[in-house]
């Protein structure tokens, strides 16, 4: 009787130390994402600290580098162990998980939040599938920038922004002159890609650009304009230093940081290396639209919502979205990451110098989609391959190559 | 004969977890890869059928071409490289040198590591900016290049280095395990004869030695076909196509491209040219070994 009475007491004792875990069922959420460089931290960090402020839990899966986290996720889609949320691009890269209904929807959230009222509307299409909303956007960044260093201009004595291409290559060759990498150069096929479209919106123009990507339309002007996006991206070879292979986005920014490099040419994503390496942007850094430019390319970045078959996830997912849609940390998410914030109706006057250039672009709606928008992503694979394999193998054939190009929508 | 088969019955019982995993496991996933390259399967499995025309884009895709090259280059020079070098270390360790033991841990060391540990050491060490070439410059010679992994021409054969450093000791470690096998008698006697030594190792070591380096070279080779995370590790498939090889080609459309069908079919092309590459192997093996069985 008394050994029984023991393991009772022991019994109840075990059970009061391990009630309280079990007692709390905040709405837990796993999040993957490839957010893993210091700004991208920084930026999702916001959204992790109001996330657990309104009472969630919150656990990250981060893996670094995007296809690493893409393959990670189907991974364990296809194995019905999905994460509550992922992040990843708006647009056809989530047209598939969509359309094998492995998503939730949160339309309730975006209709209680007004969402499409917040939301540029061409932003809100392509967050809804089937008329639904689908994905709770965080950020939207511009992909047409140089960024270039204040104090390498002043050591090669450029006085001021170039306006055309003549007038960057100048640039360039006096930089080289005084001994600075005039390129810093991330030689990986996406970054490669990135630099391609900067180059082709800059000589075909907006409506050219969409004709290309969107109608996929190989008139003798858009075999044109891609001629002449190689013949630049050709003469940029001469402009990088030997270890630009394979080189990483962020280790290509710090060279710019540093002043050991000239300009870079990359998203705005890299302004957060900046921030977190105390520079500011007007003072240190500059940032410019590619030359000859009339507007600039675009990525935006969601959460998307994967199916889990938990309720609680799911009311974990809408917290989320809601925090994720929320104005103050739109605004500050936007601040750590260096993107542009998607609701209109934030306060702009916190936003720096490059964001405010890059958010007058986006309203007065001279941007074009990213190739992550409006290409599959075969399609997208494809556009790395033909880019990478102009710029590494040397080739001055840009006729050729024109041509080879628009065999990728084939 | 009664108990003959009541012994095998209950082997044959007791395999029956193992054949279960085998058909299931290997053979289904494979007949279900194969099925699936015949589709136009995308990020999912779809049941449209599609004939042969994954096939036809994965041959007409410079990438994959490319791969293929790349591995069989790759291949002949890293399983030579390891089996040479390899068997080069062993007769030099054989020579009952001093700290035998020492060297030996030494040279098996690095095949102890992982491929993507090995991969990030020799990028480090070729990449221009940040290796050997800038410490060789910092010191005065201005001129040196050591450019390998990044250079279109050369990325190919420093995957090679990297690959041997880390699997001639293994072969070293069989290769010495066979020398101390053969029988001191031999020894004695071809001095006796006074053949040099060099010849006593190619003449009368090396033919004695056969088995285990075939051994060895089957591992070796085995793990060519799989090559791919020194890749990643080193170059990422690049510079362009360079470094490109099957395993990467396949994972990339996998997941990233979201096209299971062309990577099935690329999947399926590999699995091919193995079988068609052992099976006159073990049909020989076959042959030479029916005669015992059958006596």
């Amino acid at each position: 009787m008394n050994k029984k009475m023991k393991l009772f007491l022991a019994g109840v004792a075990l059970v009061a130390t391990l009630a309280p875990v079990h007692a709390e069922d905040k709405p837990t959420i796993e999040i993957m994402s490839s957010w893993t460089s210091g700004g991208e931290s920084a930026a999702l960090n916001v959204i992790k600290t109001e996330f657990e402020k309104r009472g969630g839990v919150w656990k990250d899966s981060s893996i670094a580098g995007f296809g690493a986290a893409d393959a990670a996720f189907q991974n364990r889609i296809v194995a019905g162990d999905a994460p509550g949320a992922k992040q990843g691009v708006i647009g056809l890269a989530a047209a598939d998980f969509v359309n094998q209904s492995l998503m939730n929807p949160i339309a309730d959230v975006a209709a209680a939040g007004k969402w499409a009222d917040a939301l540029p509307k061409s932003i809100y299409d392509l967050i809804s599938y089937n008329g639904e909303v689908y994905l709770a956007p965080t950020g939207a960044h511009g992909e047409s920038w140089v960024f270039y260093s204040k104090q390498a201009f002043e050591k090669a004595g450029i006085a001021e922004e170039p306006k055309s291409w003549d007038e960057f290559f100048a640039g360039l060759d006096k930089l080289k002159a005084a001994g600075i990498v005039p390129v810093a150069w991330g030689g990986q096929p996406w970054q490669q890609t990135k630099v391609f479209n900067m180059i082709l919106l800059s000589r075909v123009g907006i409506d050219g650009f969409l004709k290309i990507y969107v109608d996929k339309d190989k008139s003798e002007a858009s075999v044109e304009g891609v001629k002449k996006t190689l013949e630049i991206l050709g003469k940029l070879r001469g402009y990088v230093d030997d270890g630009a292979a394979g080189r990483n986005w962020n280790d290509a920014t710090a060279m710019v940081i540093t002043g050991k490099a000239g300009v870079q040419f990359m998203g705005d994503w890299a302004k957060g290396e900046f921030t977190v390496a105390g520079k500011e942007a007007g003072k240190d850094y500059g940032c410019m639209i590619t030359p000859e430019s009339p507007g600039m390319v675009y990525i935006a970045d969601s959460i998307w919502f994967p199916k889990t078959a938990n309720a609680e996830t799911d009311n974990a997912q809408k917290l989320l979205a809601e925090v994720v849609m929320d104005p103050a940390v739109q605004l500050e998410f936007s601040l750590k990451k260096g993107s542009v914030p998607m609701r209109s109706d934030v306060d702009k006057s916190k936003l720096d110098v490059c964001a405010r250039k890059g958010l007058e672009l986006m309203t007065a709606g001279n941007i074009v989609p990213d190739q992550a928008i409006v290409l599959t992503p075969q399609q997208v694979g494809l556009l790395d391959d033909f880019v990478d394999e102009y710029w590494s193998s040397g080739s001055q054939d840009a006729v050729s190559g024109a041509e080879n190009f628009f065999s990728i929508f084939e | 004969m009664h108990t003959t088969r009541k012994r095998n019955f209950s082997a044959t019982f007791a395999l029956l977890p193992t054949w279960f995993a085998a058909i299931v496991v290997y053979i289904g996933t494979m007949v279900w890869s194969i099925r699936l390259s015949f589709t136009d399967s995308t990020l999912f499995p779809s049941s449209n059928y599609v004939g042969f025309a994954q096939y036809v884009k994965l041959f007409s895709s410079a990438k994959w071409l490319a791969s293929l090259h790349n591995v069989l280059i790759f291949g002949v020079l890293y399983v030579g490289g390891c089996l040479v070098l390899g068997f080069l270390l062993a007769a030099a360790l054989d020579r009952k040198i001093r700290f035998e033991n020492a060297f030996r841990t030494i040279f098996l060391y690095p095949y102890a590591m992982s491929f993507v540990v090995t991969g990030l050491i020799w990028q480090w060490m070729l990449n221009p900016t940040l290796g050997i070439q800038a410490s060789v410059r910092s010191l005065g010679w201005e001129t040196f290049v050591l450019d390998w992994v990044v250079n279109r021409n050369m990325a190919i054969y420093a995957l090679v280095l990297a690959g041997i450093w880390q699997g001639a000791g293994l072969v070293m470690v069989i290769a010495l395990a066979g020398m101390r096998g053969i029988e001191a008698e031999q020894w004695k006697a071809a001095r006796i004869d006074g053949i040099p030594v060099w010849r006593i190792y190619v003449s009368i070591i090396l033919p004695q030695l056969g088995p285990a380096l075939a051994a060895a070279g089957m591992l070796l080779a085995m793990g060519v076909i799989k090559t791919y995370d020194i890749v990643v590790a080193m170059t990422n498939g690049g510079p362009g196509n360079s470094t490109e090889v099957p395993a990467k080609f396949i994972m990339d459309n996998l997941f990233g491209r979201q096209n299971l069908g062309l990577a099935t079919a690329g999947a399926t092309v590999l699995v091919l040219s193995v079988i068609i590459a052992v099976a006159p192997f073990r049909y020989a093996m076959y042959m030479r070994n029916r005669p015992k069985g059958a006596a």
